[in-house]
């Protein structure tokens, strides 16, 4: 069942949103949607529940097609879409029971579901969901998208805004959620989670650049990369810019992420360059590339 | 039937924990009630009359007392003759003119009737309209004290004329009126404000993706202002009823039902502003602009609608609260029933069906 994805076009007036998207997400699978912002995630997220139509292709969720069988796809799927969407004015536990209630169950029948995640918010059922900490909305918001026990999970960016212990503890439970057999489908603009995911597709202005685990994805990336360093980070990403032999340069935490145009490339020669740019301190070690690296090698061609 | 209980008692929740829309909801009606029944009900005092007796005799001597000693009216002048009526109203010196014909006594025992007219100055209808009502009552709390102890009994007969404005189109009943506006603001502007909510927050793309149904959800957001709204009518009634002692001539029960029908043609309105605007701040603003003005200035409620010009006219036709002052003027002023305002039911029910109709029609079950 899971999710399947064919050739889905989708354009606003001008803009297209989605050029030709093509990919299945397995039963079962924790699939993530990679991409900035603009990307046409949250559209994807939209047609695939129900909320938008196509411009053209076809798409199933959990057996379902999206526009023919809008009504069971509704039933049978939980969605937390990008923005937070429950009522401020009523409290976590009021949140939690209207939306088991909508979809005619209790809270009580699925708890082992949100059992986890719940039992961190319970200390404040009563307090208004509008009065919650950015992670514990999500928290609430996840338990809200799970009441119901649905086959297929749409996260839209669950962990934009977040804060980072709270983001390592969401992605353990979505593990765990995964477990139990439910399929995931979550975007991220954050690389770094990407990793966490069984297969990822990195999107980027409405086409897909590449679909694969997140290993094969890394694995992809042909060039050396180089971590480079010196006392002067400005001026460093200036002078490497401005190396006739540059392939590409992107700040990278406390690195610049430095790969180089000829196949062979001496690291010796670049301090050199560096040096005669009156910059001291210099490091340059070789590493291995992350997604993000492979994401902009992407995105550049 | 649970998912609806559950939706509706969600918005119970809503409703009662935002302070504005409670305000709106039940300091309005009683705010306007009092603000327009004191400000357009004049109590009159000490209003400058004259009177013009053509049989001076015992009773209109009587009557004449009791006028004079009531506190409304203080009589500024005798007049003899007819044509003194004209020049004291052209003078401006009294609001109203009391003419008792010839052998008014007489009449009363002999044919156990006779005839005073009232005459007012209706440039100020509503100060003529509460003139002719106080004497009016004077007169019959005499006629009563006279028959008394006699079987057959006696008659005086008011003849009000109106001079200036005869037909006295312009008289402003009120309560119909803020009951109209303020039933349609409640119903129609907080409805499509507590579904552009839903939109704006992004808790309608959750509605959406979920097993409730459109109408489950329509009928959901408005039953709760189906109730609300009730509440208020009653309360603006009573109102009506104990602090302006205004009687309800008709039948309550047939009051009740025509709001009713009114408050759910509101709804079906403000459901279809809801799925034209994307804000709570346009779905206000198309409210106000599209709803309110129209209902105060074209209704009737103010402004006569036969002193309109014909195009604006022909507008007012289309404004369902036209039709309810129509109604609620029938029943709660002239006490008449369903057989005089049917036609006035009918295409207040036409509407609604339509409204409701189309609204259905327009509501989205997707994003776009």
């Amino acid at each position: 069942m899971g999710i399947t994805i064919s050739n889905i076009s989708k354009s606003y007036k001008k803009v297209k949103a989605l050029q030709h998207i093509s990919f299945d997400v397995k039963p079962g699978e924790l699939f993530g949607l990679i991409g900035p912002d603009g990307a046409g995630k949250t559209t994807l997220f939209r047609i695939l529940t129900t909320l938008l139509i196509a411009n053209e292709g076809l798409a199933t969720v959990a057996g379902f097609d999206v526009v023919a069988d809008y009504k069971s796809i509704r039933k049978n799927v939980g969605y937390m879409p990008g923005k937070f969407s429950l009522y401020q004015d009523l409290t976590v536990k009021e949140n939690l029971t209207f939306f088991a209630t909508i979809f005619g169950t209790t809270i009580e029948e699925n708890y082992d579901l949100i059992k986890e995640i719940y039992v961190q918010i319970e200390p404040f059922k009563n307090r208004r969901a509008g009065k919650l900490s950015g992670g514990m909305k999500q928290k609430l918001a996840l338990c809200c998208a799970l009441i119901h026990k649905p086959e297929v999970l749409f996260l839209d960016e669950p962990t934009t805004g977040v804060d980072p212990v709270s983001r390592k503890e969401f992605w353990e439970m979505l593990k765990r959620l995964q477990q139990k057999g439910i399929t995931i489908l979550v975007s991220t603009p954050y690389m770094d989670e990407a990793a966490l995911c069984d297969r990822i597709a990195l999107i980027q202005d409405g086409k897909i650049l590449e679909i694969d685990t997140p290993q094969a994805i890394v694995k992809h990336y042909s060039k050396p990369i180089y971590n480079v360093r010196a006392h002067n980070m400005y001026q460093l990403i200036n002078s490497l810019k401005e190396y006739q032999y540059n392939h590409s340069v992107y700040p990278f935490g406390e690195y610049v992420h430095y790969t180089d145009k000829r196949t062979s490339f001496n690291p010796e020669e670049l301090k050199m360059y560096l040096e005669s740019e009156n910059l001291t301190n210099i490091e340059i070690k070789i590493t291995v590339a992350t997604i993000e690296d492979t994401f902009m090698e992407l995105a550049k061609s | 039937m649970k998912r609806f209980i559950g939706f509706i008692k969600k918005e119970f929740y809503h409703i009662f924990r935002d302070k504005r829309s409670l305000f709106i909801l039940f300091g309005m009606p009683i705010a306007q009630i009092l603000l327009f029944g004191f400000a357009i009900t004049n109590e009159i005092n000490n209003v400058d009359i004259a009177i013009l007796d053509h049989s001076k005799d015992a009773t209109t001597k009587e009557i004449i007392n009791k006028i004079a000693a009531s506190k409304y009216f203080s009589i500024k002048q005798m007049i003899t003759r007819e044509a003194g009526i004209a020049s004291v109203f052209q003078k401006g010196q009294v609001k109203a003119v009391l003419n008792f014909e010839k052998d008014f006594s007489k009449n009363l025992i002999k044919d156990h009737k006779a005839t005073v007219q009232i005459i007012t100055d209706a440039t100020d209808p509503n100060t003529a309209n509460t003139i002719t009502n106080y004497v009016n009552a004077i007169l019959q709390q005499y006629q009563k004290e006279l028959n008394k102890d006699i079987t057959i009994a006696y008659q005086i007969v008011p003849e009000t004329r109106m001079v200036y404005n005869p037909e006295l189109k312009s008289v402003y009943m009120f309560v119909p009126g803020v009951m109209t506006i303020i039933l349609m603001l409640v119903s129609a502007m907080m409805t499509s404000i507590s579904i552009t909510r839903e939109k704006e927050l992004g808790t309608m793309e959750i509605l959406l993706v979920s097993p409730l149904k459109p109408f489950q959800v329509i009928i959901g957001k408005v039953l709760p202002y189906i109730f609300l709204s009730i509440i208020n009518a009653l309360v603006i009634v009573m109102l009506s009823i104990f602090i302006f002692n205004m009687p309800v001539q008709g039948s309550l029960f047939l009051l009740g039902l025509e709001s009713v029908l009114f408050i759910i043609s509101a709804l079906a309105l403000g459901i279809l502003i809801s799925t034209i605007s994307s804000t709570q701040q346009t779905a206000m603003m198309i409210s106000l602009m599209g709803l309110m003005l129209p209902v105060i200035l074209l209704s009737g409620f103010i402004f006569p609608i036969s002193s309109m010009p014909l195009p604006l006219q022909i507008i007012s036709n289309i404004i369902p609260a036209k039709w309810f002052i129509i109604i609620l003027k029938g029943i709660m002023l002239k006490g008449v029933g369903l057989q005089y305002i049917w036609k006035e039911t009918l295409i207040l029910l036409g509407m609604t069906v339509f409204f409701i109709a189309l609204s259905v029609k327009k509501y989205k079950i997707r994003l776009e």
